[in-house]
């Protein structure tokens, strides 16, 4: 089985964003930028399942600009077999990427898509369950846990509340939370070698999708500041402001 | 045309998620139905007829539905969608596995995360863990719409009753199948809609340390319990007590958060609580900058403390 994993470059997650003072977006110039940390945790799954025998190659495809190629690679020197970049510039949107990996999936035969659930930059956790829908696929979101048993995964997914086990007919789309696995760190040998590795450009026109966005962005804002509070000097003082300042208790 | 809500029930009783996202449907204008997709699912189905503001309740059930698993919703919602022009639902993990699904299914683009109606077509969600607020419109055929129920107010129960009809879901081929659901046995209020949570982080040290510091406090407000990602990672906590960018959003008039530091994607799922109070050995955590009152010690003998004299 051919496991396809999606991943996304997106500013690092220890990276402070700043708004734009004129309300057109985000300023990333020269931020540090990284694999999606979901992705990341895809990328870790497949491999480990690759390397457990229940996989045969794990491809992994990001749709971006040409930097991209950086997270193919890491994804690469953590045990991916080869790296497919659609080249995309400017803000694609989830539609628009399930729509490429439609037809990535389907040109590769791939029998199981992991992807993380959901990008640290526009957080929109839509792209895995877009992707299956739009290849008929079971799906599962949210996934801790993943078993392979013959022709279907048993996946158990992080719900409100607690965990559900469900059992998917393959081919799947799983979507990974943050407790499936912990990725591993690329060895630099292993860096090494990911730089003679496969990766192969495409562009959206040769897979017939149009990038062009649906929604329009009116304009990026600043979330509204707390006023800043103030430190008590004991607990009766506390609960003194919470009782009759605050009213909450 | 109309706006359809994609409810968020255990077939036995409607949650507090479906009567907030009641709310940010009203604001839209349009009439509002509300779907109850499950099975045995009446009772969430008359509850959600007593919500003011409702035109009727749809009712689809079948073995399919009971666990509201995303192929036969999304099959049964996309048959629904031709009399309306929004389909929204809270941003639960059910709502968040279902309705990109039918986005997809509809060819067009969800608003993930509203978190306010600025007009029918044109919404507020927070991006980049909530550091940055995308003003966003949708000319969409259809929106397709989840709301964060934080943001928005609940409709009350009233004395009318909306008419809950019975239609029949599509046959769709099963592609996945429900196995069980693990839950956490937990009498405490539901984090995501509690009016009071209590919060611990990596500083409680263990698991043990954290129950016995942070329930009796939880207990004695009758708050929900959260953790930090931290003091999840290091298995104080269950991973559904999470609050944060990946966790929980949650949004009470009281959030008490003990040992947390305050990375900005735990502050992504606590900073719109109305009152923050923060209990911390470093005076400098950035959670005192978002905390309305803060207390510079230690947790494990200030939250005693607070216990004792409530």
């Amino acid at each position: 089985m051919k496991i396809l994993v999606p991943v996304k470059r997106v500013v690092d997650h220890n990276v402070k964003i700043r708004v734009k003072t004129d309300g057109t977006g985000v300023d990333l110039a020269n931020a540090k930028m990284s694999m999606n940390p979901f992705d990341e945790i895809a990328v870790e799954q497949a491999v480990r399942m690759k390397e457990d025998g229940e996989a045969s190659e794990v491809v992994v495809v990001s749709v971006g600009p040409a930097q991209a190629q950086e997270v193919l690679r890491t994804a690469l020197a953590m045990g991916a077999d080869r790296a497919i970049l659609v080249v995309a510039e400017g803000r694609v949107e989830p539609l628009a990427v399930a729509k490429i990996l439609q037809r990535v999936a389907q040109a590769e035969e791939a029998g199981m898509i992991i992807v993380g659930k959901q990008a640290i930059d526009d957080d929109c956790n839509q792209t895995g369950q877009m992707l299956s829908a739009l290849l008929g696929w079971s799906q599962a979101t949210f996934a801790s846990k993943i078993e392979m048993s013959g022709g279907s995964a048993l996946v158990t997914r992080e719900i409100d509340g607690g965990l559900q086990q469900i059992e998917l007919t393959l081919p799947a789309v799983v979507t990974a939370d943050l407790r499936l696995n912990e990725p591993r760190y690329a060895s630099l040998p292993n860096i090494m070698k990911a730089k003679k590795k496969p990766l192969v450009q495409q562009t959206p026109n040769e897979l017939s999708v149009s990038v062009a966005p649906r929604l329009n962005v009116l304009r990026v804002e600043e979330p509204a500041a707390r006023a800043s509070g103030i430190k008590v000097g004991s607990v009766a003082e506390l609960l003194d402001k919470l009782k009759t300042e605050a009213a909450v208790i | 045309m109309a706006t359809l809500l994609f409810a968020d029930h255990d077939n036995a009783s409607l949650s507090e998620h479906s009567a907030r996202a009641l709310g940010a449907a009203l604001q839209i204008g349009a009439e509002v139905d509300i779907l109850i997709a499950g099975q045995g699912a009446a009772p969430a189905a008359e509850a959600a007829a007593a919500l003011v503001g409702v035109r009727r309740v749809l009712l689809a059930e079948g073995d399919a539905l009971a666990e509201r698993l995303a192929e036969p919703v999304a099959a049964l919602i996309v048959q629904l969608s031709g009399d309306y022009d929004t389909i929204l639902a809270p941003a639960t993990s059910s709502g968040k596995n279902v309705l990109p699904r039918v986005a997809a299914l509809l060819d067009v683009m969800q608003v993930s995360e509203v978190t306010e109606v600025v007009s029918p077509d044109t919404f507020k969600r927070p991006i980049y863990a909530g550091n940055a607020i995308e003003v966003v419109q949708s000319a969409e055929a259809v929106r397709v719409l989840t709301v964060r129920s934080a943001s928005f107010t609940p409709a009350a129960a009233g004395s009318a009753v909306a008419p809950i009809i019975a239609i029949k879901p599509p046959v769709a081929p099963v592609l996945s199948s429900f196995r069980q659901n693990l839950l956490s046995a937990n009498d405490r209020p539901d984090l995501s809609s509690a009016r009071i949570v209590v919060s611990g982080g990596r500083a409680l040290g263990s698991k043990e340390r954290f129950e016995a510091t942070i329930n009796p406090l939880a207990d004695k407000l009758g708050a929900a319990v959260g953790a930090s990602r931290a003091a999840v990672d290091a298995g104080y906590a269950a991973n559904d007590f999470q609050v944060g960018q990946t966790g929980k959003v949650v949004a009470p008039d009281l959030y008490i958060a003990c040992g947390i530091s305050g990375a900005i994607q735990h502050l992504a799922g606590m900073k719109d609580s109305r009152v923050i109070v923060a209990i911390n050995t470093d005076g400098e955590a950035p959670i005192f900058q978002v905390a309305d009152y803060g207390i510079v010690g230690d947790i494990f003998d200030i939250v005693p403390q607070m216990e004792r004299a409530l």
